[in-house]
């Protein structure tokens, strides 16, 4: 009858997985083992990582659909960018105080923004929301492409700062330990619940007394903040942003690590980041020259084997046998009982448990529907049975 | 004693349709209310307005004296009116024990600010185990104790109705709305329903209002109900007198001639 409390190891795997990492790779950054390229994937991945779990927040666990993470991204980019080209050629130069506060300033811009489409958000769903969120992205990303040549540079981008490429990616990975922390600690907490509630039943929500409002503001300007983060790295990884990065492509993009992690899920979010940037990056460099028109065959075939992977019923009972979870039980050499699945436990760190309220095919046409829980007809609401 | 509930001449039209008309239902401290009528009478829509669902067209309503206007939903439950749903509406993802804590929710004892959670300070530690350890009390009353860490769509139909009250219950409440809270339901559970009823209003000196097709049901509960026909009160009063009043056995028991 005790079910609480104890140190609970899966709870903290993440941390302790991206902390090795981060030390090993520093680690290898010293002995010289890690070039320019593995140290850019590197930079890469963490802004991936961060992009993914931050609109997981909105998408799996507020459940609404965003359409314009990229559009977050983009104004901390700049704004970000903006401020450490400000900034260094001041006293401070290119030194991490620079790098912090425009990363703070950046995130801070993004999230106001965020709470400037989630004011909308509270009344508009599913679909309409989707389209706000789109048109925003493209929006933010036209207003910087007619920026004049001295403010954002226009057409020809933002030359960022550079910065010594030996620490970006470990402040990356620094910036995912305090995204993770701050975000998991936040869905695991009452204000974790009331979130979610809003996800499984909105009316319910507001009758059990639950601030809507509040809380759909707070995670889009929460979600917008770690997006803006995401951003400002990105331009410093790239010494130069251009907003035609930006664009809703990228968006659905971040979408999709997303929906192939499993809604809800933190750590499916950092693994198919991780695994999405990594193919895209190995497929660039493989297929170079006649041969790169390839890459988004390959790329596409790989997502589209993924989500038959997951959603095939078919292979539903291999599934159950063959994945991850099933395998590190084995790994650690845990005795697995059989559960019977009804009686599942309700916990956050579970892979892939919540359903997929997106279907890819509908995503993939652009024609996004709606999820099925926000567009019921509204039997209280509406007529009698 | 006082007036928990007290509507006047409440309605509400939908375009040009009359939901529901010159409404007058006074509550009494401590009191099983019964809301009875056929179906499309226009109950589930007075629960509506009482919560806040819907703003009403006429009329107006006092929960414990004080004047609710313009209030959302959320507000009015803050101020002490829960309910549950004809249709259930759990938190489907989330465990048992969950949904129980998240109608904690708002109660001034389990404050815990954005920060505080965001910073794992030791306040969120304490809230969150005192806010299970009385989640887990509310369970064992509904007898859910045992299901508590199964996911709330995974539970029996008659153990969903209990779980939505239990989570009502939770936010504390002045007045408790059932939505037919015994549908779907067979005999045995309705009878242990009808006892968890009135160990509720014991236990919690509260106040309920519910609204049910199962006369037995409502007769076993309530001392006085109110009869809504096509949004029209028809009757109110005693519930042996309203019964037996010609009108409502016309209305609405004389169409099931074998009662
Ligand atoms: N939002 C709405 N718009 C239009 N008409 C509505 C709306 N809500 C309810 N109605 C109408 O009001 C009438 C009363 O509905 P209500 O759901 O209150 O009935 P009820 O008494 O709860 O019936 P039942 O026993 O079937 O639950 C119905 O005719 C219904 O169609
Ligand atoms: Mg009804």
């Amino acid at each position: 009858m005790k079910d609480k409390s104890k140190f609970k190891l899966k709870h903290f795997i993440n941390y302790i997985v991206i902390g090795a990492a981060t030390i090993i790779f520093t680690i290898l950054n010293f002995t010289g083992v890690l070039g320019l390229s593995e140290q850019f994937l590197l930079e890469k991945i963490t802004i991936a990582i961060i992009l993914a779990v931050s609109l997981g927040l909105v998408v799996g666990f507020l459940g609404e659909l965003s359409l314009g993470h990229a559009g977050f991204m983009c104004i901390g980019a700049y704004i970000g960018g903006k401020i450490s080209a400000l900034l260094s050629s001041s006293s401070l130069g290119t030194g991490l105080p620079n790098l912090l506060i425009s990363i703070i300033v950046g995130g801070i811009a993004a999230a106001i923004a965020g709470v400037a489409i989630g004011l909308p958000a509270l009344r508009l769903k599913g679909d309409y929301l989707a389209i706000v969120t789109l048109a925003f992205g493209e929006i933010v990303k036209t207003l910087f492409l007619n920026s004049s040549d001295e403010s954002f540079g226009g057409p020809i981008g933002l030359e960022t700062p550079r910065y010594d490429r030996n620490h970006l990616f470990i402040i990356g990975f620094v910036l995912v330990l305090v995204m993770l922390a701050i975000i998991q600690n936040i869905i695991r907490s009452k204000h974790g619940r009331a979130i979610t509630s809003i996800r499984d039943s909105e009316i319910a929500a507001r009758a059990t007394g639950i601030n809507v409002t509040r809380y759909k503001l707070l995670v889009f300007a929460l979600s917008a903040f770690f997006a803006g983060i995401a951003g400002v790295l990105y331009s410093f990884s790239n010494y130069r942003v251009q907003c035609t990065k930006f664009d809703y492509n990228y968006s659905i993009e971040i979408l999709v690590m997303v929906v192939l992690g499993g809604m809800g899920s933190v750590n499916g979010s950092i693994l198919s980041a991780t695994l999405i940037t990594f193919l895209q990056v190995q497929l660039a460099s493989i297929l170079t020259g006649d041969l790169a028109v390839l890459q988004n065959i390959f790329y596409a075939l790989v997502l589209i084997l993924i989500v038959i992977y997951n959603n095939a019923p078919a292979l539903k009972g291999f599934r159950e046998t063959h994945n991850l979870k099933t395998f590190f039980s084995k790994l650690f050499k845990k005795k697995k009982e059989d559960v019977d699945p009804s009686l599942v436990k309700d916990d956050e760190a579970k892979w892939n448990r919540i359903p997929t309220k997106i279907n890819m095919d509908e995503l993939l046409s652009m024609d996004v529907k709606v999820t099925e829980s926000t567009m019921k007809p509204d039997k209280d609401k509406g007529g009698s049975s | 004693m006082e007036n928990v509930l007290e509507t006047n001449n409440l309605g509400i039209a939908f375009g040009g349709l009359k939901a529901c008309e010159n409404v007058n239902i006074t509550i009494k401290k401590n009191e099983i209310y019964g809301l009875i009528g056929p179906n499309g009478a226009g109950k589930t829509t007075v629960f509506n307005i009482l919560t806040g669902v819907y703003q009403p067209t006429w009329g107006s309503f006092k929960l414990d004296g004080e004047e609710i206007k313009n209030l959302s939903q959320e507000k009015i439950n803050q101020k002490g009116i829960a309910r549950t749903f004809q249709n259930i509406r759990l938190f489907n993802n989330m465990s048992v024990v969950r949904n129980v804590m998240v109608g904690l929710h708002n109660r001034k004892e389990y404050k815990c600010g954005f920060f505080t959670s965001a910073l794992r300070l030791p306040k969120h530690f304490k809230v969150e185990k005192e806010m299970r350890s009385k989640a887990k009390e509310l369970l064992d009353i509904f007898g859910l104790l045992e299901e508590r860490n199964n996911l709330a769509c995974n539970l029996p139909y008659g153990k969903q109705r209990k779980l939505e009250i239990a989570r009502a219950l939770a936010t504390n409440p002045k007045l408790l709305l059932l939505d037919e809270p015994a549908a779907g339901m067979n005999p045995n559970e309705t009878m242990e329903l009808a006892e968890t009823i009135k160990l509720i209003r014991d236990k919690f000196d509260m106040t309920i209002l519910l609204i049910d097709h199962d006369l037995k049901f409502v007769s076993g509960l309530c001392d006085r109900i109110t009869v809504l026909n096509f949004g029209q009160v028809l009757a109110e009063g005693n519930i042996s007198d309203v019964l037996n009043n010609k009108d409502v056995i016309e209305a609405y028991i004389g169409k099931q001639e074998e009662l």
